[in-house]
């Protein structure tokens, strides 16, 4: 069985005459550690897709699974908590609270586990040596760079381990060559075995994925779009501590 | 890492929105414990100040006729000679379950004599008391003692008499040791001597007329206190001066009314500001409560982060309100207290129940706030991309 299963996933927002259906149909797959970009046009339905995956937005009709639980047939807070323990999200505009240091920041999602300060601090560590911050832990996300937002919003996404990275246009706002860094260090996590989707418009990101799956108004037009190995791109800076 | 780190450095970074909700509490707790401290020193204040207005309980002897005078104007019928109050019974009164409320007890005893060929009213008293009975009394000359008398201001005048003029009652040489002012009542027709002398003249050692009784009824029924004084004087008829006694509650009570239900509005400013100022912060923050509810943080952790930001605001505005009501009250305290007679003392119940009123309030106005926090969609995160 596949580590992530959408079937027949439709989404409508609103009714009658005003009713628009932002996703048709859905159904792919996606295994356990692997990469795939999901790629369309604005508009296409990919922000609702990944906020489906996301176990942030129930879908009209249809069955998303993720490790065989029927992630929409959970309760409310149950589903919260699926998030925390399945999924680690990387958005485009960081998101980082700014009254938060760098490793507060990356301890948000360990908030509410049941683990000392100590032990909460030196896991943020971890995932920040992962991503190549050891040194800022204690400044705010106003004095590190765009590229530096970004490493710490990967680092809060992996801190507590999740078997899936959901990114959202992760290089969105960055120069080339830090979209680059941003990439290498995502390849490598999926290489160390988290499955990750990442939402992008660009060609270039979207080659550092083993597969793609191209979303048009809302229907799935491609979705096994493999790359062989010399089609993939690996990223010359993704040389990384950790 | 915590819900309460997140709390306290958002408040931290919140600053001004921390410090307006801290001042609107803080204002409204201090008025109360203003409004409180104030009334309770003014009610003892005025419970002083009504002591002053005399006597409140009469104990009389028993008798089956009825006055025939009315304001001074006598009809007849009023008799002296009816049988008198034993004066060691009145000593008991100091045994009574309110013997603490007994601000001044003051035995009386009359009888006629005559002075220069008048016929005069003799009045034996305990001058001691006559001062907290009858404050209003101001003498000319000195207090006296066992030969010395003070006329009311209409005898002295009718018998021709001043201070250090001697006078003869009954064989006895005496002396006028002072001249009461006029006061509009009966006393400035009596001549005052001591208790005891008045008893040995009028032959009625151990007896007394009649006794006035000065309570202090803040924490007492006065028809209780009657109740138990009948109960140790068998021999007398014990009547409260209702009209003093309900006039002093009356005034108390007014007073206490006005200032709970300022307090009640000031309150309900205090947690409205809270209730607004909440508001708008959770608004402000939709996108980080969309975060914490994107990365896994429950309704319940958004709705206690809000909670207990509230919480440090509130149990700070407890403190700083106490602390600023009980300054301003101790300063203004002076300005309504003429005599300077009122004073308040820091009060560990009112230091308690401001704290708990503070952050009774605090929670209670950022409750809907927190819901609303909690209730909002994760999904608003995203959306903001």
């Amino acid at each position: 069985m596949s580590y992530i299963r959408a079937e027949d996933l439709s989404k409508q927002y609103g009714i009658g005459d005003a009713a628009v259906m932002a996703i048709h149909d859905m159904d792919f797959t996606v295994e356990s550690g692997e990469f795939v970009s999901i790629m369309g046009e604005s508009g296409a339905g990919k922000s609702t897709l990944l906020s489906i995956v996301g176990a942030m937005t129930p879908p009209t009709s249809g069955k998303f699974l993720v490790d065989e639980i029927d992630v929409y047939g959970l309760g409310s807070e149950k589903r919260t908590d699926f998030r925390r323990e399945f999924i680690g999200f990387v958005f485009q505009s960081f998101h980082l609270v700014p009254y938060l240091t760098v490793v507060e920041n990356v301890m948000l999602p360990l908030t509410t586990v049941k683990a000392s300060k100590k032990r909460k601090r030196a896991l943020a560590e971890a995932a920040l040596d992962q991503v190549g911050l050891t040194g800022k832990e204690d400044r705010l996300p106003s004095q590190i760079s765009g590229g530096e937002k970004e490493r710490v919003a990967i680092a809060r996404a992996i801190v507590n381990d999740p078997p899936v990275i959901l990114a959202d246009e992760p290089t969105g706002n960055l120069d080339s060559a830090t979209s680059h860094e941003i990439m290498g260090l995502l390849q490598r996590l999926n290489r160390e075995g988290t499955t990750i989707l990442m939402v992008t418009h660009s060609q270039d990101c979207a080659a550092y994925a083993e597969r793609v799956l191209r979303v048009s108004d809302g229907r799935l037009i491609e979705k096994d779009e493999h790359r062989t190995s010399n089609e993939k791109q690996t990223s010359t800076l993704g040389t990384f501590p950790g | 890492m915590n819900l309460r780190d997140i709390a306290f450095k958002n408040l931290l970074r919140r600053k001004a929105k921390a410090l307006f909700v801290l001042a609107g509490l803080a204002i409204g707790v201090s008025t109360v414990v203003a409004l409180i401290s104030f009334v309770d020193a003014m009610t003892q204040n005025i419970n002083h100040k009504l002591e002053k207005y005399g006597a409140n309980i009469l104990i009389v002897p028993k008798t089956e006729n009825l006055s025939l005078t009315y304001g001074g104007l006598s009809l007849g019928g009023v008799s002296f000679e009816m049988q008198e109050i034993r004066e060691q019974d009145l000593t008991k009164i100091k045994s009574i379950k309110n013997a603490a409320n007994v601000a001044g007890l003051g035995p009386m005893v009359f009888g006629v004599v005559n002075v220069e060929g008048h016929k005069v009213l003799l009045a034996g008293v305990d001058f001691k008391a006559s001062w907290i009975l009858k404050p209003w009394w101001k003498v000319d000359g000195t207090i006296p003692g066992e030969k010395g008398v003070i006329l009311g201001s209409e005898t002295a005048t009718v018998l021709g008499l001043n201070q250090g003029s001697p006078l003869t009652i009954k064989g006895r040489q005496l002396i006028v040791s002072g001249v009461l002012k006029p006061t509009g009542s009966q006393d400035d027709q009596l001549i005052f001597m001591t208790l005891k002398t008045a008893q040995t003249i009028l032959n009625k050692e151990g007896l007394v007329s009649m006794a006035e009784v000065a309570a202090l009824c803040k924490d007492c029924p006065i028809d209780a206190m009657v109740k138990q004084i009948s109960d140790v004087v068998p021999g007398a008829k014990v009547m409260a001066i209702q009209q003093v006694v309900k006039g002093r509650m009356e005034a108390l009570s007014q007073f206490k009314k006005f200032s709970y239900g300022v307090s009640i509005v000031v309150v309900l400013v205090g947690s409205l500001v809270v209730l607004v100022t909440m508001m708008g912060s959770v608004r402000e923050r939709t996108e980080e409560i969309g975060i914490f509810r994107a990365i896994g943080f429950r309704k319940s952790h958004v709705f206690k982060i809000v909670l207990l930001e509230a919480g440090f605001i509130s149990a700070a505005a407890g403190i700083i309100g106490y602390i600023a009501g009980f300054a301003v009250t101790k300063g203004a305290i002076h300005l309504f207290s003429e005599s300077g007679g009122a004073s308040i003392q820091p009060s560990l119940e009112l230091i308690g129940g401001s704290f708990v009123l503070a952050v009774l309030v605090g929670l209670m106005a950022s409750a809907y706030p927190a819901y609303l926090a909690s209730r909002m969609d994760p999904n608003q995160a995203l959306n903001a991309i």
